[in-house]
């Protein structure tokens, strides 16, 4: 039982994470590889103020709060640095900058000694608990989605369909993607402190590149550009290894060779993923079964 | 104070030889980025582990008992078989898909690669066979091993190779047309698909070469050894113009001599965000590289 919390609270905090960087790579259409380093950002933060700062008199939920508050601040600041001067490159170039920052960042605390350098940062006080861990996920969900629907939302992705058309309309597409990044950057950070609260245990090899690349593999399974299908794609890859590991230890071995060839086979059969860039709306889906058409958005 | 500047320039030029040496492995495995990136637009991700695989067809073979000299070429052509394979199955479905699927799918084929290395042949390093025996030769206080001196001349050679190659044959020509202008090059009659599979046989079994020549300098080999130099050299391809060949081979050896400067005179422990700072800085700076030119975005 305890195991199956664990499995969950790990899936809540991967689907802050990967919807954030569905914000980035699938709604802004900018895309990152660097979300690790933001997520790092905010993990290290969080817990450097539970291990250094936190007041014992404090209930435990309200540190939790001040810590993920740190943990985004501190990451949006981090999104402000990088995506000021790097959002001015485009596609692949942006990527693999983003990418140069993400290894930087980790380069960068694997030097800190204060939060422990190469030997791992220790003794992270245990204050995650699976409500707390929904209610940041309902959080970020509801704040993500409502961003959408608004005024910005509508510039953001008019970003992703045709940057320059954007320009052309008078939208200042600068301030719209560099506010789409720090948001991003933001949650993920939020993500890594209740991540560090859970673990309680932190270490720079744990924030690698291939972090950021398994993230995008949830967006990209779940469909580029959809808040549910970021959802279900952090949800099937959390269970998936896990379920792998049932299957024998052979299989479980070949975890990341599988995930290489789903993404291979994702990208050549089906590149829109499961929900491509729609959203999976009850209303909308029982009013299909009532025969209404009405259009609810 | 005179001896202080002696020391001074012995470790200066002790460092700018390990630069080159280090530099002439990264503008190995840069041209074959750059060549790829020049023909079909494609960062290929995977490009590091052509030189994994070069090094581990170079290891298997130095262990059965060959001899370097037939090993080598062994190894070059192997990488440059798995890329061929690689994409004929890969890259091309994907290649009208735009620029973003391409990229996600050859990081897909670079993670594939790493740990299929870690799955059959295990994730800890190998000893490669010592083919030649290293001698090393001391001028004052600076050294210079037999090792890299193959190095830096089987990167000359190699780069003359491909200079012949590129600019004096009937391939070279049709490689030249088909990156100038894909579509055209297809009227013209050039069978696009087969200079495009040739292109990235000849851009991986110089990562192959590379791969080999890593591994008698540091001496062993490992499935993940091809992350970091990977992105390096893709670092120095950018730095030198991306899809400009003279521009990678001078990349790599800036990127290798930079490294070494900042890693002997100053700090050690950031040797790997030295590259990725020195790309940022480029990119915010000259985002077309030291050879390349600007060009403006057109609708």
């Amino acid at each position: 039982m305890e195991y199956f919390s664990h499995l969950l609270l790990n899936s809540g905090i991967f689907i802050i994470l990967s919807v954030s960087l569905n914000l980035i790579n699938g709604i802004c259409g900018q895309f990152s590889l660097g979300h690790a380093g933001f997520w790092a950002v905010g993990a290290y933060t969080g817990a450097a103020y539970g291990v250094y700062l936190a007041p014992d008199f404090l209930p435990d939920f309200v540190n939790l709060f001040i810590s993920c508050g740190i943990g985004f601040l501190t990451a949006a600041l981090a999104g402000v640095l990088i995506g000021v001067p790097c959002l001015r490159l485009r596609g692949d170039y942006l990527a693999i900058a983003t990418l140069g920052f993400g290894e930087i960042i980790r380069i960068i605390i694997m030097n800190m000694d204060t939060v422990g350098g190469p030997r791992g940062f220790t003794n992270i006080p245990l204050w995650s608990n699976l409500f707390w861990v929904y209610a940041w996920v309902a959080i970020t969900i509801l704040v993500i989605a409502n961003i959408l629907r608004g005024t910005h939302g509508r510039a953001i992705i008019s970003i992703r369909e045709d940057e320059i058309a954007a320009d052309s309309m008078g939208i200042y597409t600068f301030k719209y993607k560099t506010m789409a990044f720090v948001l991003g950057a933001g949650f993920a950070g939020l993500a890594g402190s209740l991540f560090a609260h859970a673990n309680q245990f932190l270490h720079p090899n744990g924030f690698t590149f291939m972090w950021s690349v398994i993230i995008l593999l949830m967006i990209i399974l779940g469909g580029l550009g959809s808040i549910t299908g970021s959802i279900v794609g952090a949800v099937i890859l959390t269970f998936l290894p896990e379920m792998l590991r049932f299957m024998g230890e052979t299989i479980s071995e070949w975890r990341m060779v599988i995930y290489a060839v789903l993404l291979i086979l994702l990208m050549l059969m089906k590149p829109t993923g499961i929900f491509g860039k729609h959203e999976f709306n009850v209303l909308s889906f029982l009013a299909k079964f009532t025969g209404k058409k009405k259009e609810i958005i | 104070m005179n001896q202080d500047l002696v020391y001074f320039f012995s470790d200066l030029v002790q460092y700018l030889i390990n630069g080159l040496a280090q530099g002439s492995i990264y503008a190995l495995i840069a041209l074959g980025y750059t060549m790829v990136y020049g023909i079909i637009k494609l960062i290929n991700f995977a490009h590091g582990e052509f030189y994994m695989i070069g090094a581990f067809v170079g290891y298997y073979c130095l262990m059965s008992g060959m001899p370097l000299l037939l090993a080598f070429p062994v190894a070059m052509i192997g990488a440059g078989l798995v890329a061929i394979v690689v994409e004929k199955i890969v890259y091309k479905p994907i290649r009208h898909a735009g620029r973003i699927p391409a990229l996600i799918t050859a990081l897909g084929t670079s993670l594939f690669f790493q740990y299929l290395g870690q799955g059959l042949i295990g994730a800890d390093p190998k000893a490669f066979p010592e083919a030649i025996k290293s001698v090393t030769y001391t001028f004052g206080e600076v050294m210079i091993t037999s090792t890299q001196i193959i190095i830096m001349a089987m990167t000359f050679i190699l780069m003359l190779l491909l200079y012949w190659l590129v600019n004096h044959t009937r391939t070279g020509k049709a490689m030249r047309a088909t990156s100038f202008n894909k579509n055209a090059a297809e009227l013209m009659g050039i069978n696009t698909d087969k200079i495009i599979s040739i292109t990235f046989f000849i851009g991986s079994s110089l990562a192959g070469a590379a791969g080999v020549l890593v591994g008698m300098y540091y001496n062993t080999v490992e499935p993940m050894m091809g992350l970091i130099p990977g992105l390096k050299a893709f670092i120095a391809a950018v730095l030198g113009g991306i899809g400009i060949i003279p521009g990678a081979v001078i990349g790599g050896l800036v990127l290798g001599v930079a490294e070494n400067l900042v890693v002997g005179f100053w700090v050690s422990t950031y040797r790997d965000a030295i590259a990725f700072g020195i790309l940022i800085l480029i990119l915010l700076i000259k985002p077309a590289g030291i050879l390349g030119k600007n060009r403006r975005e057109k609708v």
